[in-house]
């Protein structure tokens, strides 16, 4: 059976979480405000970070700014554990807050990620910290920053299903693969940062806590348990999840999210589970796909 | 003849003088105190010499020059409307459905071909546009437009085509109150027996109508009698 | 035609830009169904003026009320922001003069058309398709353009897909500032046919500024002519051109070549 990681200690040289305890309150007041208007982007101020904008710099001061000595950490970019953003984030909050830390999803209870949902469902009292580079999904249609808020405010989204449209028109179909906008709770019009169309469904009525934090932009925003989370679509084109018609080729798994590899330089390539604790966990279990013992997992497994 | 019927067109103390202001304020006078009524039936032409001032009583009746006083009071939808004071609106409404105006000038609505240009007052009163197109061409026929016209916007017509146009977008509709100014100045012998015919037509309808014709002809076979607009003097007094 | 109601009733309308009054107690009344146009020389006013009878810009003493269409005359300025957006992209209707203020440059042609049906809650594509279609036609474009942008289009045809988009929610009151401006004349005479098409045969009532009369005598019933934010001369307009009374009108009218 499982074991706890072990707990590092803090760095003396870091007040706990990195942030200082004003921070982390003005942070904490902007979140209780995001909870209570679900998709609703409340501004914060920022702080410099110890990495540059668009390496998580928003996911890392709201994990920062709920993070507790019992707290368990699992930090994942595009699904995996392994990555350097990955790593370092993982790494600096063992550093800074002393708390254990983990790649295992069942055990986590914060998850910071980017561009993921993992794929086994979250349950109760488990937070997972999105990092989101752009909060605005009006942004690309509508550049005036005032009338987007303006639309915001009086719920007036017509505009979004332009972009829609224009999908239908130019493809045949709804092409927007990542970052998909979605209506939260009936009200809010929200970019659920760029994860995968495929992962929309999840956020519905997802029984953890989801915060939104984009560090560039200022923004926070959330998803309570629980929350109605409905994908923009057309009556006659309804939102629908694309997803590679194949198996893991290591695990099996025939309903996860698929990453390409490209194995050689003559075309070779594989279909992996993106999600990599989700994998190593079927495989525990027994799964195989059909290139089981491939070069590329003896590597993964060697690494974690 | 029901001359003893209510007039349709009634004209009281009408004035108008143009103020030149382009000319240091310059005034024309031209027409001072004209009373006129025209009955149900009745085709007065006015007489008078040139330029004194025919056409611009003609254009007030139709509300196209704006008097400085009195009154022109036209029988429209069961009561009357004073076209020297009303508003646009009542003014158009009164153009659509009560008063049609035939004027020595042509002015065609460019690019738009001569059936729909006919068939146009028709729609406008709510005539649907099959049996609006059905009536504009058989005008167009009645006036020796020939059918391979129809479809050609006007403003490449002949002097004579596009009056008869003008005459036929006027005639289409039945109109109690008709002003013909010079309508057949530039038509043929034979045309011009076509017109007075519409005239005689419209007379036995009940039409008021208020005409000039210089051709002495047609002056005669159409009038019932005639009013004389007195010439103005031109004044050189400078306005304030 | 002549209704007995206004559905667009002005009063005491001003506005001041600093030391310059550029609209100055302008009142009016616009019935259904009629075509105003309001002329004048650059710097007039007029353009302020549509603004501020379309609720974009706010006067500093007048009111605007509009009839809508359950018949109930609403004032404009105290309209909340929500209905009156609804408003402007449902009963009303403005064409720019620049297509670029008008149509979203980086969206195709059909979403253009579509967009103020998906604003007022469409959210059938086949239909909304259908629509732009159908617009299309109706202002003469080429429907295989129908997925290209509005950058790759002549102005022409720009201010065309203007026309379309304004008018697919089926406006009773469309605002038009200098619609056939800079176009070539050829151009702009084809506009002004279809333009005098679709007025007619939608009966829409219609507020258009220029400084064009040969465009007022083609589209509009009357007319109102503004001189440093005044009104100065109001009449049909033909007898406005024909008879103008004001020293401005009689200057205006004597400056072009034959209207």
């Amino acid at each position: 059976m499982d074991t706890l990681p072990a707990r590092p200690a803090t760095d003396p040289g870091y007040n706990f979480g990195y942030l200082d305890e004003q921070t982390k309150r003005m942070i904490r007041r902007a979140l209780l405000k995001a909870v209570a208007i679900p998709g609703y982007q409340v501004p914060f101020g920022s702080r410099e970070m110890p990495l540059p904008y668009g390496w998580g710099t928003g996911g890392i001061q709201i994990t920062a700014s709920i993070i507790g000595p019992a707290d368990t950490l699992k930090v994942i970019d595009q699904g995996a554990d392994d990555t350097t953003n990955a790593v370092s984030i993982r790494r600096f909050f063992a550093r800074v807050a002393g708390v254990a830390t983990t790649e295992r999803t069942a055990v986590a209870t914060i998850i910071q990620t980017r561009h993921r949902i993992p794929e086994r469902p979250l349950s109760a009292g488990q937070i997972l910290v999105y990092q989101v580079p752009q909060p605005e999904p009006l942004r690309q249609l509508e550049p005036r920053e005032a009338e987007a808020r303006k639309m915001h405010a009086l719920a007036d989204y017509g505009l979004m299903h332009v972009k829609l449209y224009e999908d239908i028109a130019r493809f045949g179909r709804i092409a927007t693969s990542y970052n998909y906008p979605v209506m939260v709770n009936g009200r809010y019009l929200m970019a659920p940062s760029p994860i995968p169309a495929f992962d929309n469904p999840k956020m519905h009525r997802m029984a953890a806590l989801q915060l939104f934090g984009a560090g560039r932009e200022k923004r926070i925003y959330a998803v309570p348990p629980h929350t109605e989370v409905q994908s923009l679509d057309f009556d006659d084109h309804p939102f629908k999840v694309w997803r590679a018609d194949r198996c893991c080729d290591l695990c099996g798994a025939p309903d996860s999210y698929l990453d390409e590899v490209v194995t050689d330089d003559k075309g070779g390539r594989m279909f992996v589970c993106s999600d990599t604790d989700h994998c190593a966990e079927r495989r525990g279990a027994g799964h195989r796909g059909p290139l089981a013992g491939h070069a590329l997992q003896e590597i993964a497994e060697g690494k974690s | 003849m029901s001359m003893t019927r209510e007039p349709l067109l009634l004209v009281e103390k009408l004035r108008k003088h143009f103020t030149l202001h382009l000319q240091g304020g310059l005034v024309l006078g031209v027409l001072d105190d004209v009373d006129l009524a025209v009955a149900p039936g009745e085709c007065v032409v006015l007489a008078g010499p040139s330029g004194a001032g025919k056409s611009t009583l003609m254009r007030c009746l139709y509300a196209n020059y704006k008097p400085q006083s009195g009154s022109i009071r036209v029988h429209h939808r069961g009561g009357f409307v004073d076209m020297a004071n009303a508003a646009p609106h009542d003014v158009l409404a009164v153009r659509r459905e009560t008063m049609g105006y035939v004027s020595q000038f042509r002015r065609v609505i460019p690019r738009v071909p001569a059936r729909e240009i006919v068939a146009e007052p028709l729609r406008a009163v709510g005539v649907p546009g099959p049996e609006a197109l059905a009536r504009a061409e058989a005008m167009l026929a009645r006036l020796n437009i020939p059918p391979r016209l129809w479809g050609l916007p006007p403003a490449t017509f002949s002097g004579g085509e596009q009056q008869r146009v003008n005459l036929a977008r006027c005639f289409v509709m039945a109109y109690p109150v008709l002003l013909l100014d010079e309508p057949t100045a530039a038509l043929d012998a034979a045309n011009r027996r076509i017109v007075l015919t519409l005239i005689d037509e419209a007379k036995r309808r009940g039409s008021a109508i208020v005409g000039i014709f210089h051709d002495e002809e047609v002056r005669d076979a159409a009038a019932t009698r005639t009013f004389t607009v007195r010439p103005q003097t031109v004044s050189d007094t400078t306005a304030a | 035609m002549s209704a007995a109601e206004p559905i667009l009733s002005v009063r005491g309308l001003s506005r001041r830009f600093g030391a310059i009054a550029a609209v100055r107690e302008v009142s009016f009344d616009l019935w259904p169904g009629e075509v105003m146009g309001v002329v004048g020389e650059s710097g007039s006013g007029k353009t302020t003026l549509l603004h501020l009878v379309s609720g974009s810009l706010r006067p500093d003493a007048g009111t605007v009320l509009f009839r809508d269409r359950q018949g109930a005359m609403q004032d404009i300025q105290a309209m909340s922001e929500p209905a009156r957006r609804m408003l402007a992209r449902t009963d009303w209707g403005i064409v720019h003069q620049n297509p670029r203020d008008g149509l979203r440059m980086n969206v195709s042609a059909g979403a253009n058309v579509g967009e103020r049906l998906m604003a007022v809650g469409a959210r059938h594509y086949g239909n909304i398709r259908g629509a732009a279609e159908d617009w299309l036609a109706r202002v003469e474009m080429d429907l295989g353009r129908i997925d290209d942008l509005p950058r790759t289009f002549s102005g022409g045809m720009q201010q065309r897909l203007q026309i379309a988009r304004t008018l697919v929610t089926h406006p009773r009151l469309v605002f038009m500032d200098e619609p056939t401006g800079g176009l070539d004349v050829s151009v702009q005479a084809r506009l002004l046919d279809l333009i005098r098409n679709l007025v007619a045969v939608l009966g829409l009532s219609a507020i258009i500024v220029t400084h064009d009369l040969a465009v007022t005598r083609l589209l509009a019933h009357r007319l109102m002519v503004m001189q440093r934010g005044q009104v100065v001369e109001t009449g049909l307009t033909d007898q406005v051109l024909d008879d103008p009374q004001h020293p401005y009108t009689q200057l205006l009218v004597s400056s072009v070549l034959a209207a």
